[in-house]
């Protein structure tokens, strides 16, 4: 799932500043998982910015809607009988949606309210950590199943650095060194000799260093 | 300050600040007329939402009144509603309400007079506060 | 002789090879240097130059490289993985070959997130034993990496590092051995004051056939305080100090504690000439360039030997 986080207040009380009334608009999607911009998410920033701006003697008219999936132009399309009443679109979805309303609504300002933060897994209720970095060429079944471009600090291909330490990162001690979790599951797979062959460099052509992706799938596509 | 007599809610829990409430009135203690009892089902049904309804629609404070700590009906609806609360405080803060016009508290259901006395403390915190800031700002608006 | 190095000279030829280390300077500043590498001169086989060592922003160590080498010692051109991708990092390579330097050391480097820009991006782009492999390649099969041609090759004495105080311990010599493999002509390892770990790598190490392929320098650091001791022994992750080492400094008097890490120091000398496949030292006297003199000379390391 994609995560984020909620933009400090200061932030989004300035980045809609200049307007009267606006469109909160969240999606129902991963930002609803992970918290962070689902239907109760924009209950919560609605109601903090209604506040906000009365306290300011400002008062800001704030409409909530949760999309299904603000990344999807059908679902965009929902938007289009009501969207001239509003001076903006804050949206609440990661970049993928603000960039689909933004695209759809081409004369609007739509503005992000969140930090579109990682591609991660739930560890437990209210904790998420990156799992995948999207290099467009999975290397999991090499290492245990745990990725070491996403999951080492530096990226390493062939093994921990110096700095792991009693199974974590030199960065700190919240961070798991991926190394050490690659090769204690190895192990426990039986499959150490991976471990013994040289990485070869990647080729990042199929990670973002390639220019932005597309995928086309001709049979869907019509 | 003496004349603002501030609009404090109390989401109370059912399994024991409710009654405790109930507990304060039969023994006669009294708490400042503004505070207003809601009964919930247990403090970890009070969603962050119901926090900010209450001082959107102009309380001055909200006090989240749930079980002592590890007596839980469901465990651990107390732990979670003290975590919410302070989430809520970071919020008002950051939009210049004030993080301390919500609270938690902990009690059991015969404790009538702690249930008073958190009631009249945070009564009288929040009178120092003063009024709901929005309340103020609407009418400048206006 | 695969390179002009003087390391590869004295090593090939069996001698206890000892190194030292050259921090370049936080400014364009060429003085500090020269006074830093005076001291360091005649007393070093090779001179290891830092890159933007601790992620911290300093003089470049292919500069700094060939000022000392101007000034006839050899340098150990450092590169870490974290500031450049493949480009800059062959770029350089061939740079510094045609300039003269013919000891490079490859490293990942320390995350930007200890340094002076912790919002730097960090690269990454290959990791230390890619790059080990890269040049070996482009030195030896006179390829690139992507394949193409060089038409004059670089030569180079190509170094590694090795933590065999990193964890997990059980990978540190199956680590080293990947070195060796892509190609690590010889190896600098972090501080050792934990001997009986490092004495268990080394075991590992030549059990494996390793120190066959690959001539190890043990590194030293002399302590000059109890509070580096137990900085060393608390802050620096993958370092181990065992207690009884920061109690021997932090015993002494604080005007008799330098003296003391120096008599340390001479005693570990002594003790990891007996360890099998340790071909020399790597001195790192951090920010002590000018007691080197008097280190290696009571560490009976000199004189160098002149190849």
């Amino acid at each position: 799932m994609i995560t984020a986080q909620r933009k400090p207040m200061e932030e989004i009380f300035q980045s809609v500043e200049r307007f009267g009334k606006i469109l909160l608009l969240g999606c129902n999607e991963c930002v609803t998982v992970c918290h962070a911009g689902g239907r109760k998410e924009v209950a919560m920033l609605a109601s903090a910015l209604r506040m906000g701006r009365l306290k300011q003697g400002s008062p800001l008219a704030v409409d909530e809607l949760t999309l299904e999936r603000q990344c999807d132009p059908e679902y965009a399309e929902e938007l289009a009988l009501a969207i001239d009443k509003y001076d903006a679109v804050c949206s609440m979805a990661c970049g993928c949606g603000v960039q689909t309303i933004a695209g759809r609504y081409q004369g609007l300002p739509v503005l992000p309210m969140v930090n579109t933060t990682f591609m991660g897994a739930s560890e437990r209720q209210g904790v998420w950590a990156e799992r995948c970095a999207g290099c467009g060429d999975c290397v999991l079944g090499l290492t245990g199943g745990i990725c070491p471009v996403a999951r080492c600090s530096k990226r390493l291909f062939n093994g921990p650095c110096g700095g792991s330490s009693k199974g974590k990162c030199e960065i700190s001690p919240e961070v798991d060194c991926a190394w050490q979790l690659i090769w204690d599951r190895l192990k426990q797979l039986g499959q150490t000799e991976l471990y013994t062959r040289i990485m070869e460099p990647k080729d990042w052509r199929t990670a973002r260093d390639g220019g932005p992706r597309r995928i086309v799938r001709e049979d869907m596509a019509i | 300050m003496s004349d603002f007599d501030p609009v404090v809610v109390v989401f109370a829990c059912d399994y024991c600040a409710y009654t405790a409430a109930d507990v304060a009135g039969r023994m006669g203690l009294s708490y400042p007329p503004g505070v207003r009892v809601l009964r919930v089902p247990c403090a970890g049904k009070v969603e962050p939402m119901y926090l900010m309804n209450a001082l959107q629609m102009g309380a001055d404070g909200v006090l989240v009144a749930g079980c002592q700590v590890g007596d839980c009906h469901f465990k651990s609806g107390n732990l979670r509603a003290a975590a919410r609360v302070k989430r809520v405080q970071e919020l008002l803060e950051e939009i210049g309400i004030g993080g301390q016009r919500v609270a938690m508290a902990h009690m059991s259901a015969g404790q009538g007079a702690v249930f008073a006395q958190a009631a009249t403390e945070f009564s009288q915190q929040i009178a120092e506060m003063g009024p709901n800031p929005i309340k103020q700002g609407a009418r400048r608006a206006a | 002789m695969k390179s002009d190095s003087n390391l590869e000279r004295v090593l090939a030829a069996g001698h206890f090879a000892v190194t030292g280390e050259l921090g370049p300077p936080r400014g364009a500043n060429l003085e500090t240097i020269k006074e830093k590498a005076a001291h360091l001169k005649g007393m070093v086989d090779a001179v290891n130059v830092t890159d933007n060592q601790t992620a911290v922003v300093r003089m470049a160590s292919w500069a700094v490289s060939l000022v000392i080498k101007e000034m006839g010692l050899e340098p150990n051109y450092q590169m870490v993985c974290r500031d450049r991708n493949r480009l800059a990092m062959q770029s350089d390579i061939l740079g510094a070959s045609a300039l003269g330097i013919t000891t490079m050391l490859c490293l990942s480097g320390d995350h930007p997130s200890f340094g002076d820009h912790p919002q730097a991006a960090n690269v990454h782009d290959i990791d230390s034993i890619q790059l080990i492999k890269m040049v070996s390649t482009m030195c030896e099969q006179g390829r690139f990496l992507s394949g193409g041609e060089i038409d004059t090759p670089p030569h180079m004495f190509v170094g590694a590092a090795a933590n065999p105080f990193g964890d997990p311990f059980e990978l540190r010599a199956l680590r080293l051995a990947k070195k060796v493999a892509a190609g690590a002509d010889f190896i600098q390892t972090q501080c050792i004051y934990d001997f009986p770990r490092f004495t268990e790598f080394m075991r590992q190490a030549h059990d494996m056939g390793l120190t066959e392929k690959t001539k190890i320098l043990a590194g030293v650091t002399p302590l000059k305080s109890a509070g580096m001791a137990r900085y060393m022994a608390n802050k620096v992750p993958g370092m181990s100090v065992p207690a009884e080492v920061v109690k021997r400094i932090a015993d002494q008097p604080k005007d008799k504690q330098a003296e003391e890490g120096i008599k340390l120091l001479c005693e570990q000398v002594e003790q990891l000439k007996t360890i099998p496949g340790v071909a020399g030292v790597h001195l790192m006297a951090i920010e002590w360039e000018h007691r080197v003199p008097e280190i290696v000379e009571r560490a009976g390391l000199l004189p160098r030997p002149q190849l």
